[in-house]
């Protein structure tokens, strides 16, 4: 602040002056004190000291009194704006008016409690004395008289309660609470035996045993939001994916499942250009001319995994930037996940691109006993 | 006379009227009806030299990287340095020149979006009061769109590729924005985040932002259809043209829906931006309530 303040802000001798606060670069701050506290015996923050000097009071009292006025003035601006302008007509007037009225409400009555609050601080800075004052503390531990007081009033209290005479109810008590001691136990469960084997399928295998019963050999792929089959020749250009799943989803799942099964089948359908794709061992013949379809699901924790870059023939998964080679049976090449995503064996039939099974793993991440 | 109605007797002097009849008719057709011909061959003679002024234009800004048939070059150890423009088509031709990433500066880990260079920058300003001035600009606007147009179809001559969408195509206003929505964020969320603000790739690449208002809907479009530089191809077989307006729905919805709340951080949504502005915000009130309490520490004592 100004000059003023510093000159009655204290006066130890200046810092040079002692050796021992020398400070040596690379080794701790010999400041005694904690960063922002000066030493208690030292009268004065950047305030006036003990003594008020009655004319510089004089002009910050002038100072503080501006600031009250102009947060004034900001509040009836606030009052009148609000009932003047965003109230007229009902209010209500869309979002564009809203973006202004939010401008101007919030900027008044900021203004307002601003310029309150600076004139709070410049009178407790310049117009109040600031010498130490002493709060003494007493010890925190009760007296003798007291803790004897407390166990014979406890004891007196467990004994009108009667836990000891009445074991029924004493009884009945712990029983009550039993039960929610071993709930934990019973939450294990839930990592065992409850899930089946419903992380093991999805429902690519029901709609090719369906598909299959009609006498076809697989199900079609169609695209996941407009559910257009896809025909091998639609899909010819190098470089192509799209976000698949098994056709008929909306019609044979009940409404209330459709959306936790998409969430499992859903697959990336990806056009590798041939010269590229290196088919894995036993998996020669689940691509078609080098499309072929992955688990969307990273086998991480489970995010999409669909940031597919044609030019590196890389998927990377957005949440831990796990990476899989795309033309070498979606192995990791970086990051977190540990086992490659799940491919999706693919045929064609009637021109149209068909998956003519299940995937052959659990989709998704980890899980206990998935072995 | 004699020799006359001698060969008049001949057996193929038959055909040989019908022939003659027939030259002649077509010759007098040809003589009656010389504007069209002119027309054509006129049309052809300008379709030919607006080609040849593509392929000025081709050499003269692309050549050095795509070689001097857009056949591709590569450096010494067998990588490419520029792909073949071989039937990429004029679309992608003119995504990447009217959003300035060809002709590169420098090839990188990504080509950055920028201003075309002056023969191709088609959105220059022309609404200038003076006339000469306005005339100056529109002028050189008229120019940069043959050029980019000649560009074009020099490239689509070298061996077909996708087709500038029509403008009915990529109409905001016709598309299905809910449809687009879902498309977007199953296929294309993943790298230019949910409403298009755009995010990283690997190894320096990244997703442009398309929240701007320069990313035009026709951009948008030959975007899908190409796929340029890391990203896949989404074709008209996959991507119906109907799915795709659905999608430039969207973006351009999302973009042009206002901020009630003053600067947003890129739609994060609200719970998440209120964080921010709760952390933040009472974070610097902590630290005004630190330094208005703060006692004047010991070196500043001493003036």
């Amino acid at each position: 602040m100004s000059d003023d303040n510093k000159e009655t802000a204290g006066s130890t001798g200046p810092r040079e002056d002692d050796g021992r606060r020398e400070r040596v670069i690379g080794t701790p701050s010999p400041a005694r004190e904690k960063a922002l506290l000066a030493e208690d015996n030292i009268s004065a923050p950047a305030g006036v000291g003990e003594q008020l000097d009655e004319a510089s009071a004089k002009r910050a009292e002038r100072v503080v009194a501006s600031f009250f006025l102009l947060a004034f003035l900001a509040s009836v601006v606030f009052i009148a704006y609000f009932i003047g302008w965003s109230g007229r007509d009902g209010g209500m007037h869309g979002v564009w008016d809203a973006r202004e009225v939010n401008f101007w409400l919030g900027g008044t009555m900021a203004l307002a409690f601003l310029s309150m609050a600076i004139g709070v601080t410049i009178w407790v800075r310049r117009l109040m004395t600031s010498k130490p004052i002493v709060q003494e503390r007493h010890e925190l531990a009760a007296d003798e008289e007291t803790r004897a007081a407390f166990n014979r009033d406890f004891l007196e209290g467990a004994e009108d309660s009667g836990i000891t005479k009445r074991p029924l109810l004493r009884r009945t008590l712990l029983l009550a609470a039993a039960p929610l001691g071993l709930a934990p136990l019973v939450l294990l469960r839930d990592l065992g035996p409850l899930p089946e084997k419903k992380l093991r399928h999805t429902f690519w295998g029901d709609a090719v045993k369906r598909a299959q019963a009609e006498g076809k050999r697989g199900v079609r792929l169609v695209v996941d939001g407009t559910n257009k089959p896809l025909k091998v020749s639609d899909f010819a250009t190098p470089g192509s994916m799209i976000t698949v799943l098994p056709e008929g989803m909306e019609e044979h799942l009940p409404e209330d499942q459709v959306l936790t099964q998409v969430a499992k089948a859903v697959t990336i359908l990806i056009n590798v250009p041939s010269g590229e794709f290196k088919p894995a061992k036993g998996r020669g013949n689940w691509h078609v001319n080098g499309i072929v379809a992955y688990s969307k699901v990273c086998t991480h924790v489970g995010c999409p995994a669909a940031l597919y870059e044609q030019t590196t023939h890389h998927i990377l998964c957005p949440c831990h930037q796990s990476t899989f080679d795309a033309t070498d049976a979606a192995k990791v090449v970086f990051g977190p996940a540990a086992r490659p995503l799940p491919q999706l064996p693919l045929s064609v039939e009637d021109g149209y691109i068909i998956a003519t099974s299940d995937y052959h793993e659990p989709v998704g991440p980890s899980f206990w006993e998935r072995g | 006379m004699k020799r006359i109605t001698a060969w008049r007797r001949r057996p193929w002097a038959g055909y040989a009227v019908v022939l003659a009849a027939l030259a002649a008719i077509g010759v007098i057709y040809a003589g009656f009806s010389p504007q069209t011909d002119r027309a054509e061959a006129q049309g052809t003679a300008q379709a030919a030299e607006d080609l040849k002024h593509g392929q000025e234009l081709f050499n003269k800004n692309c050549a050095s990287c795509h070689g001097l048939n857009a056949e591709g070059t590569k450096d010494a150890e067998g990588n490419a340095i520029a792909p073949s423009l071989i039937g990429v088509g004029a679309a992608s031709v003119d995504f990447q020149v009217s959003t300035g990433r060809m002709p590169a500066s420098n090839p990188g880990a990504q080509i950055p979006r920028k201003p075309p260079i002056p023969a191709f920058n088609t959105s220059i300003k022309t609404d200038f009061e003076e006339k000469e001035k306005r005339e100056a600009a529109e002028k050189q606007k008229a120019q940069a769109e043959k050029n980019l147009a000649d560009l074009r179809a020099y490239i689509s001559s070298l061996g077909g590729g996708p087709e500038v969408p029509p403008a009915s195509a990529v109409d905001p206003s016709k598309g299905d924005a809910a449809l687009g929505g879902k498309l977007f964020r199953t296929n294309c969320a993943q790298c230019h985040n949910f409403t298009g603000q755009g995010g990283a790739l690997t190894g320096g690449k990244y997703a442009p932002a398309l929240s701007g208002d320069d990313v035009t809907p026709t951009q948008m479009y030959e975007a899908m259809l190409t796929g340029p530089q890391a990203m896949p191809v989404f074709n008209d077989t996959t991507l119906r043209p109907e799915d795709k307006q659905a999608i430039i729905a969207y973006l351009v919805q999302t973009r042009e829906e206002p901020n009630p709340g003053g600067n947003g951080l890129g739609r994060i949504g609200p719970v998440s931006e209120g964080l921010v502005a709760w952390v933040v915000g009472v974070g610097l009130m902590i630290m005004a309530a630190m330094w208005i309490t703060a006692k004047k520490p010991k070196k500043l004592k001493k003036s």
